[in-house]
């Protein structure tokens, strides 16, 4: 056991050693929330837009008006032409475009029908369908305040709650992302590196004909890496808290339990990667390349899951970091407890069990 | 011209308060072999690397080759060997790789890096290793292949930091072998060693201790003056006093 | 030049030798490009709905299979209270619920207006408020419906409407791929010749070899161009490569002229891969660099405007986005790939582009110092 310890201290100083690499250990979280908290979202503001008005008359100007009043778009440029609209779209300029074709009131007064044509940028279709939404609602608001006056007869109103998240807090979602990007990348990284590096340096050799036995020097490796990792949980947790108010509902103890079997996963998996690998650099492109993307998209915290195709669904099922996010949304932000996630919990356990277990034994093939 | 290889007067180099190599002065004649000795952590590495033009001296005065330490490393290189202490070739190139890589870009041509390199594989005997991984080669040949390689160029001087570090004795007898060869073609040698037996085959040796320079001169003379049988002798006698500890 | 040729000679020999590195390099972004962009699609397609329906009329059916036909919903399960339903919401097997209340038809025509009660997972605000704003817009249909079917034609007086209609320009079959595809795959080459040029000279560094190549008489500019060249083309071939799977895989062809394309891409690899060489120069070993270029490069990434479009971000955000030059490429790909942009509409961002380019090289160069 004093030997453990002796080992454990080796590492910790290794760790602690490097100032720079530490640095960007805890600054990447904290600027991953910064920005997802802050810069990044879908919602859309301010979206560029023109009008092309061929009428020039009061309807057409009342529209207008009240597009330009809208939050989510920003009116300032002034298109005569078609073709002046078709660069503005070609360079980027603009998302969208309302056209008036001529006599719109005209149409709309006597022939009790006009007709206005909307084109937007369909190379991002969801802006595009989200700013076209935004456009029909003002539209369909304009007609319907020109028939304020009919009485419409049965109406099936609507009262929509929105469940756990009422203020709409964008930051909820990707807390737990973050949290679980973070801590693969992060532990993933640390472990297959380090390991590796002894092996590139032929230090490894030196430790494993020590008295101590292989798994010894593994566990002292996995030690520190386990710590800073639950550090760097604990920042983020703070971060979300104080910073984006994100609330933790439920059980502190049940959360810290399952950040510490996912965390031991990342470990086993970055022990798997080096015993594999023989250079930091293919150590090194593998967590880092290799699990950035899939980690990103398969939590869902992105893009739904739901939304992906069949086989990706079932791919997505042997991400750990899946499970481990879906447990992070159910028992941080619904505030449920074990008896709602022990599904998951199981499968958690499970696959850390089994990454440990290969792990373990494909490192002590190699050894021999 | 001088006659003079290597300048040296009063050269310093500071780390922050730390002075590694405190006000050291000397002269290598062209042709010689110069030992240079000196415990670990004396300041041999940091002194030899100012003179190589790897780091800058933080005061004194230095010329190697007849160039300025300070203005002109660009110039020294080109008429400088080096083989550092740490394996410095491509392990993962093969031995006529690395002869290439290296012969190239001290701009030999192309007919002349054929016959070179024939020569010094034939010399060392490498012939069934030529197309070989540097990396598989067992370590003492890899530094015979580095000193043949560091001096591909026919450099004035040749700067030599713990070459044989490692070697079994045969190996060494082997290498200094080539470093006479070396110097028969006119190659000032500048060689670092922790063998007091290789320190004899030295024509002058300076021994380093904390930094300064505390004795100079022919091996012969320095047993002398320190009524000692041996370098050995010589080398503790003078260690001894040393304040810094060994790295 | 000729010094040139030999550490040219010597790079390449290095990196096709590695053979553990090559797969890497070719193959693993590869296959990302082929499984992300299927998995990255915002497009809400199957919402589930936990229904409570307390009516159990001919019309809460109706509503019901109105629901499940609209293609945007999926009926999960019926749920005899809410708070059943609320436990559906809450171990995620259901996204939204929708209350009907006891006696719903027979209070709309009695009463002529009757509330439904929508409750939403909100926690992806966006899921959730899309959700219910399609949830409310099939309502809105089933009212149109039942409106029409109840009251006598006659009654119905003819009003002005607005008759919409839509163009989607570039892509008009709204396909989500062709959006996502270009923009992985500028992010895979950026990680790729980022991440690659960033370990290699520092990798020198850790080995020892750099000591050697400093007493040599190379100079700072040819070792730096002797890095740079081989990972450039690499960089090229990837993108090659990956133009080749957009085209047969997802049907990409770009609109643009694949010459100006190329053109951009050249001079964005330079300025990527002076980004990693300077990382490179300031790092003591591989795994600092790693970490310090994967820092940068996932800021890069999520401020490119990949995932989220950069006209959203607040403007301290966009001046960090326009500062990256992952951004103007993705920009660039896009408008040239689906819009068929020429030279003349992506003149600023390539000027921009080759300032990074002249920059962060002359810096890197600048940077590694052959005497300490």
């Amino acid at each position: 056991m004093k030997q453990f310890l002796v080992f454990v201290r080796k590492e910790f100083y290794h760790v602690f050693r490097d100032k720079r690499t530490l640095l960007i250990l805890f600054g990447l979280p904290i600027a991953q929330v910064l920005l997802f908290g802050f810069a990044l979202t879908t919602e859309i503001k301010n979206a560029q837009i023109v009008v092309v008005d061929y009428s020039k008359d009061v309807a057409t100007q009342q529209i207008i008006t009240r597009i330009a009043a809208s939050p989510y778009f920003s009116l300032d440029r002034e298109v005569l032409s078609y073709a002046d609209m078709e660069r503005a779209f070609r360079r980027g300029k603009i998302k969208c475009a309302v056209v008036f074709p001529p006599h719109f009131n005209e149409d709309l007064l006597h022939g009790h029908k006009a007709q206005v044509q909307i084109i937007a940028d369909a190379s991002d279709p969801n802006t595009d369908r989200t700013l076209s939404n935004y456009l029909n609602a003002i539209i369909g608001e304009y007609q319907h305040d020109l028939n304020a006056n009919i009485p419409v007869p049965y109406q099936i109103k609507t009262e929509i709650t929105m469940l756990y998240n009422p203020e709409m807090n964008g930051s909820m979602n990707f807390i737990p992302g973050v949290i679980a990007l973070v801590l693969m990348i992060a532990c993933t990284t640390l472990t297959s590196v380090s390991i590796v590096r002894e092996k590139e340096m032929g230090t490894m050799e030196v430790l494993l004909v020590s008295p101590f036995r292989p798994l010894y020097v593994i566990l002292s490796k996995a030690v520190p890496y386990l710590a800073l990792s639950l550090m760097n949980f604990t920042i983020i947790l703070l971060l979300g808290v104080f910073l984006l108010d994100v609330p933790i509902r439920g059980n502190l103890v049940l959360l810290f339990a399952e950040s510490l079997f996912f965390i031991l996963s990342c470990l086993s998996f970055g022990l798997l990667i080096s015993s594999f690998t023989s250079s930091q650099q293919t150590a090194m492109m593998i967590s880092m390349m290799g699990m950035m993307l899939p980690t990103i998209l398969f939590t869902g915290f992105l893009f739904p899951i739901e939304n992906m195709p069949w086989p990706l669904q079932v791919i997505s099922n042997i991400v750990p970091a899946k499970w481990y996010y879906s447990i992070m949304k159910t028992v941080m932000l619904k505030g449920l407890g074990i008896t709602a996630v022990w599904k998951e919990s199981l499968v958690l356990v499970g696959m850390t069990c089994a990454l440990l277990a290969i792990s373990l034994k494909s490192f002590k093939i190699r050894l021999a | 011209m001088t006659d003079k290889a290597i300048v040296c007067k009063d050269l310093c180099k500071q780390f922050g308060d730390f002075t590694a190599v405190n006000r050291i002065s000397f002269d290598v004649n062209k042709g010689e072999i110069y030992g240079f000795l000196g415990a670990n952590g004396a300041g041999k590495t940091t002194a030899m690397r100012m003179l190589c033009g790897l780091s800058y001296p933080t005061s004194g005065e230095a010329t190697v080759a007849g160039y300025n330490v300070y203005r002109q490393q660009e110039a020294i290189k080109r008429n400088i060997g080096y083989m550092s202490q740490k394996f410095s070739l491509y392990e993962n190139l093969t031995v006529r790789e690395n002869i290439r890589f290296y012969g190239g870009v001290y701009g030999l041509s192309d007919s002349q890096l054929k016959e070179k390199g024939v020569e010094l594989i034939e010399r060392l005997g490498l012939g069934k290793e030529m197309n070989k991984l540097v990396g598989e080669l067992p370590l003492g040949w890899k530094q015979k292949l580095a000193f043949s390689v560091a001096i591909i160029h026919q450099p004035t001087i040749v700067f030599l930091d713990e070459p044989t570090g490692g070697v079994d004795p045969v190996t060494r007898r082997q290498f200094w072998d080539l470093i006479y060869h070396a110097a028969d073609q006119g190659i000032t040698i500048f060689v670092t060693t922790h063998y007091m037996d290789e320190a004899e085959y030295c024509h002058r040796l300076s021994i380093m201790v904390d930094g300064r320079i505390d004795a100079l001169d022919t091996p012969a003379e320095l047993k002398r003056k320190y009524s000692a049988r041996t370098m050995d002798e010589v080398f503790y006698a003078l260690a001894r006093g040393a304040k810094r500890s060994a790295d | 030049m000729r010094t040139l040729k030999f550490l040219l000679e010597k790079e390449f020999r290095q990196i096709f030798r590695n053979k553990s590195l090559l797969p890497i390099l070719f193959v693993l972004p590869m296959v990302q490009l082929l499984i992300m962009p299927l998995a990255a699609d915002f497009d809400i397609k199957d919402i589930r709905v936990a229904i409570v329906d307390n009516d159990h009329s001919s019309y809460s059916r109706r509503l019901t299979e109105k629901i499940g036909a609209s293609g945007y919903f999926h009926i999960e399960g019926f749920a005899a209270s809410y708070a059943e339903a609320l436990r559906l919401v809450g171990t995620g097997s259901a996204d939204i619920i929708l209350e009907i209340p006891p006696q719903f038809a027979r209070n709309l025509v009695k009463e002529g207006d009757q509330k439904v009660y929508l409750a939403a997972d909100a926690i992806n605000g966006m899921k959730g408020s899309l959700g219910a704003s399609y949830l409310t817009a099939v309502l809105t249909d089933f009212n149109n419906d039942i409106r029409v079917e109840w009251m006598q034609p006659q009654k119905m007086e003819p009003q002005p409407t607005i008759e919409i209609v839509q163009e989607n320009w570039f892509n008009p079959s709204m396909n989500y791929p062709f959006f996502m595809v270009p923009g992985i795959l500028v992010i895979l080459v950026t990680m790729v010749a980022g991440f690659i040029a960033a370990l290699n000279i520092v990798q020198e560094k850790e080995i020892g070899t750099i000591e050697q190549i400093n007493v040599t008489p190379i100079k700072k500019w040819q070792f730096i161009l002797g890095k740079l060249i081989p990972f450039w083309l690499i960089g090229m071939i990837d993108f090659t490569i990956g133009l080749l799977i957009a085209r047969l895989v997802y049907g990409i062809v770009p609109v643009g002229h694949i010459g100006t394309l190329y053109l951009f891409l050249s001079v964005y690899l330079v300025a990527l891969l002076g980004f990693g060489l300077l990382v490179s120069t300031y790092s003591d070993n591989q795994l600092q660099a790693m970490f310090v270029a994967f820092f940068f490069i996932m800021i890069f990434i999520l401020m490119s405007g990949l995932f989220t479009p950069v006209e959203n971000m607040p403007g301290w955000a966009k001046v960090i986005s326009h500062m990256t030059p992952v951004t103007y490429f993705i920009e660039v790909m896009r408008m040239i790939v689906l819009k068929g942009s020429d030279f003349g509409d992506i003149r600023t961002p390539f000027l921009i582009v080759l300032g990074f380019a002249v920059l962060l090289n002359a810096w890197a160069i600048f940077n590694y110092r052959k005497t300490s």
